[in-house]
């Protein structure tokens, strides 16, 4: 069974028809070639896959894309300012060494993008907590929450 | 003048992609006319295999064909090779079984792929590979490397189970030492198995062109260029010059990544027969099934001491589990990278080790981060903790007895350490955890309720693995060096070219660093590429925290043959002898005079050469060089872990962990406390959660990351890393590699913790908090 299936990927509409069960995840890397937003794993614990749907993280490899219908979705893609300058979360992840392969690191910023909204000046445990969701293999995390620390600082609640 | 980039904290230059979405890892590789296949996997462990019916799947929507094992034997697609030539204690190669890319007659783990299934869409390739249907006769299986002797047989070639038994050591040296020591500590344990999980999965896309009769495959692999020797001289049959491997950015390896799969092989094959790209993403149920595992070794361990605890000898007895087939690389593991390892930091005069190697009906095992030394590292520093404990001696004061302290020190296990200074790294590393204020801490910690350890590993390791010739002589089958080449353009920038992979290390940015600063240009200038056979003359890619003492030095290499051509150059420029011209800083100076030309103006008379020596020398300037290493590097450090358990939960938090480790030279202090920050958090993964698991008929139990827990951000602590420099004194940059020794030192430092803790002479890892809670409950009985 094919479905329409129609949202606002990173500002600009975006549809397709597509086989019913084709998962959000799927439809933004395969169909839109939005390659950014990664899938590490099939159990929902990796959160490589993280996007934002309406302004909230979720798990893209966890939702079949036409629950997104009508959505406003926000991929790595979308994060940096239209000329290309990295967006403050995002330059704090450069600046503390919150990476290094790079492939959970899409992931890691969508999720701490809805974790500072909330969150303008977190503690080091409310960071870790809120990782509960992306798992990292390379950096121990030890940068990663300190990007995430510095980055939320940055932006003072608002994305 | 710049600024010095040695030893300075540069951010990366790799980042950028990374954090807007624009990495180019080989799943979003995506050709015009794109297949993609799907891998039928054996249910059982050991079976015998029956008809394979194919022809549902065959008439699939969108499947473009199914192939089984059959098919390939029929095209003389030969099996995976080992690297390295284990000969055991009488002289007689290893066993080394076939291992087909597809099941032939047997299947011998659970996840051994049977066929696979190639269509339009991998949803397709999916749906098909079900329809697919095997008549198995199943076998008796056998995953416990202890019980594979008498277990029913995997392969013909080895009746017994057994790949070989090999042994390192004076046995009756050791065994009269043993025998008048005034004390012997002895331990039994387990190194558990562990499932790499690079957080990318393994992904193959093979495209081939019937117009250039040739073959480009994208694949995740930490080494491009062995993974083409491996596939084209001994399974395909191809001429390598037809074959283009390209690994773009790689997310992760751990070792995982560096052997040639099954799956790389079949895609490549199969994407000439359908005259069509065919490309294979593993998930991460694939991943837990046929990623090469890690560790698996039961061991005995003996240490014999003298009354004042110095240590006369050591006596290891290992049976290490190598899994259904060779993996690339597995021979060498629990031998050549293991048995050499347990001199530790320590004058022990004599050791004498045992290997025996075994299949059974498991994922194959290989080199995960730190491959052999962290099992090594777990026997010696278990049994000296041990050791201290048992003649009440300070933990502290055992190691600082036996340490080495005298260098170039040849061990009694082959290994000849250059250099070091393991008390400069061991009392860093006390202050730095602040041991002298450990008694205060423990004390409060029992007001509420919990159980304080402390723990300390003094490591070493042995890495850029060399030289060529000596690995040879043990059995290796591929050369131990490393290529790198320097192309000056015209304007002055130059594109450096290596044979080393990043998959998360930082090289385009450790790298240029070296360069930039060797030449004295400015970093934007230099640009570093890697992974690609097409680009690069060769390479033996990225492991063994390898690749700035081997990769780097061969880079080195080729930038002093780019100076030493530019002051040939820019000698005829300024119309002084060669002899008299020096190279400072992006400068070429005629000694003792004012004249110069700068680096760019050099490159340009290379390029166009109107005022050159054109009778005396080529136009261009490009260089490589190949760097073959005349002995190992041999990192060093002490880590110093600090536990809190949970008297009622056994819950065991890790309060402090210190690491200070000597790497020789660092070129860029943030990405070498990145790599330890990740190698420790990998190790206490081991210590502390991660056990892989099969039931007695072979099922991987821990088959997904809800079932084998990989360390989140709120298992560990913030570290506290310094390092300490005792350059290697064997290559120019001084430097040793420090990508594996997180994963080396932790768990010995962590498990020492928990037994102090605990008040327990051992406990097995992983420590999870069942474990720990039943040897309270033990303890309370």
């Amino acid at each position: 069974m094919s479905v329409k299936v129609s949202m606002k990927v990173n500002g600009k509409p975006a549809s397709a028809e597509l086989e019913a069960r084709t998962l959000l995840v799927t439809f933004i890397r395969e169909n839109l070639r939005l390659t950014g937003t990664h899938v590490g794993c099939d159990t929902a614990q990796c959160g490589a896959c993280t996007v934002l749907m309406n302004g909230r993280a979720i798990k893209s490899c966890s939702i079949v894309a036409m629950q997104a219908e009508g959505a406003d979705i926000m991929t790595i893609e979308g994060v940096a300012r239209p000329d290309g300058t990295l967006h403050p979360m995002q330059q704090a992840f450069k600046e503390n060494h919150g990476l290094q392969c790079g492939f959970c690191t899409p992931g890691m910023v969508m999720n701490a993008l809805d974790f500072a909204k909330s969150h303008p000046n977190p503690s080091e445990k409310e960071v870790r907590e809120s990782l509960e969701g992306n798992l990292c293999r390379c950096t121990g995390y030890h940068n990663i929450v300190k990007s995430i620390m510095a980055g939320a600082r940055a932006m003072g609640g608002k994305i | 003048m710049n600024a010095p980039l040695i030893g300075a904290r540069i951010q990366r230059k790799e980042d950028y992609r990374f954090l807007t979405g624009a990495g180019q890892y080989t799943d979003d590789v995506a050709f015009p006319r794109q297949s993609h296949a799907a891998f039928l996997r054996s249910p059982h462990a050991h079976a015998k295999l029956g008809k394979v019916s194919i022809d549902k799947a065959k008439a699939a929507p969108g499947v473009l064909a199914v192939y089984t094992g059959t098919d390939l034997a029929a095209a003389k697609v030969g099996g995976l090779p080992c690297g390295w030539l284990i000969t055991d204690v009488n002289g007689q190669p290893m066993k080394e079984p076939p291992y087909p890319a597809l099941a032939q007659g047997k299947v011998r783990h659970v996840g051994e792929r049977v066929a696979v299934v190639i269509a339009e869409t991998a949803a397709q390739a999916r749906d098909a590979a079900e329809l697919i249907e095997v008549d198995y006769e199943v076998l008796p299986a056998v995953t416990d490397g202890t019980r594979a002797k008498g277990g029913s047989a995997l392969h013909e070639i080895a009746p017994d189970n057994t790949c070989y038994v090999w042994a390192l050591g004076d046995k009756g040296a050791v065994d009269a030492a043993f025998a008048k020591a005034a004390h012997v500590t002895r331990l039994e344990f387990v190194n558990n198995r562990l499932i790499p999980n690079a957080i990318e999965p393994r992904s193959a896309n093979a495209s081939y062109s019937r117009a250039e009769d040739g073959y480009t495959l994208y694949v995740a692999s930490q080494n491009p260029h062995v993974e083409r020797l491996l596939m084209t001289a001994f399974v395909l049959g191809l001429p390598e010059n037809k074959v283009r491997v390209v690994s773009p950015d790689v997310g992760g390896g751990f070792g995982s990544k560096i052997y040639l799969y099954p799956e790389d092989v079949v895609v490549t094959w199969a994407s000439k027969q359908l005259n069509r790209p065919v490309k294979w993403t593993s998930d991460r149920s694939e991943a837990f099934l046929s990623d090469a595992h890690g560790r698996d070794h039961v061991t005995v361990a003996e240490l014999a001491l003298d009354k004042s605890g110095k240590f006369l000898a050591m006596r290891v007895r290992t049976t290490a589990n190598l899994g259904a087939y060779l993996s690339t690389f597995a021979s060498c593991v629990p031998t050549i990278l293991y048995a050499t390892l347990l001199a530790g930091q320590y004058t022990t005069p004599l050791i004498h080790c045992e290997v025996t190697a075994v299949f059974t009906n498991t994922t194959p095992v290989d080199a995960y981060r730190g491959a052999g030394r962290p099992e090594a590292t777990y026997v010696v520093e278990r049994l000296v903790e041990t050791a201290a404990r048992e003649l009440k001696l300070d933990p502290v004061e055992i190691r600082r007895r036996n340490f080495i302290k005298t260098f170039p020190y040849q061990t009694p296990v082959a290994l000849c350490y250059d250099t070091g200074n393991y008390e400069a790294t061991l009392s860093a590393a006390l202050d730095l955890a602040d041991v002298g204020g450990f008694q205060k801490r423990k004390e409060e910690s029992l007001k509420r309720g919990k159980l304080r350890g402390i723990g300390y590993a003094c490591y070493i390791e042995a890495c850029g693995i060399a030289p060529s010739n000596v690995a040879g002589s043990l059995g290796a089958r591929a050369g131990l060096f490393e290529a790198g080449e320097i192309r000056v353009h015209p304007t002055g920038t130059v594109t450096v070219f290596t044979g080393s992979h990043s998959h998360g290390q930082g090289h385009e940015t450790t790298f240029a660093q070296v360069v930039a600063d060797r030449l004295g240009l400015a970093i934007e200038g230099v640009e570093i590429v890697h992974g690609d056979t097409s680009k690069i003359l060769f390479g033996m890619g990225t492991y063994g925290s390898r690749s700035l003492a081997v990769g780097g030095t061969a880079i080195v290499k080729a930038l002093d043959k780019i100076v030493a051509k530019g002051k040939k150059i820019a000698a005829h420029l300024m119309e002084a002898a060669e002899a008299d011209i020096e190279y400072d800083r992006g400068v070429f100076k005629v000694a003792g005079t004012d004249k110069q030309k700068a680096f760019g103006e050099v490159a340009f008379a290379a390029y166009v050469p109107h005022n050159y020596p054109l009778d005396k020398l080529e136009p261009g300037l490009n260089e490589n060089a190949f760097y073959d290493p005349t002995n190992f590097t041999f990192p060093a450090g002490t880590y110093v872990c600090e536990v809190e358990v949970d008297r009622d939960t056994g819950a065991t938090e890790i309060v402090s962990f210190t690491a200070v480790d000597d790497f020789g030279k660092v070129i860029n202090p943030m990405i070498v406390e990145g790599q330890v920050h990740g190698g420790l958090t990998q190790g206490i993964g081991q210590a502390l959660s991660e056990g892989c698991r099969y039931d007695d008929s072979g099922q991987l139990l821990t088959g997904s990351l809800a079932d084998y827990s990989i360390p989140h951000a709120s298992d560990v602590p913030t570290f506290k890393v310094d390092t300490r420099e005792t350059p290697c004194t064997h290559n120019p940059l001084g430097v040793k590699g420090c990508g594996e020794a997180g994963a080396i030192g932790a768990p010995p430092a962590v498990m020492n913790a928990i037994t102090d803790a605990l008040g327990v002479k051992d406990l097995a890892m992983p420590a999870t908090a069942q474990t720990v809670w039943r040897s309270l409950q033990k303890k309370a009985a």
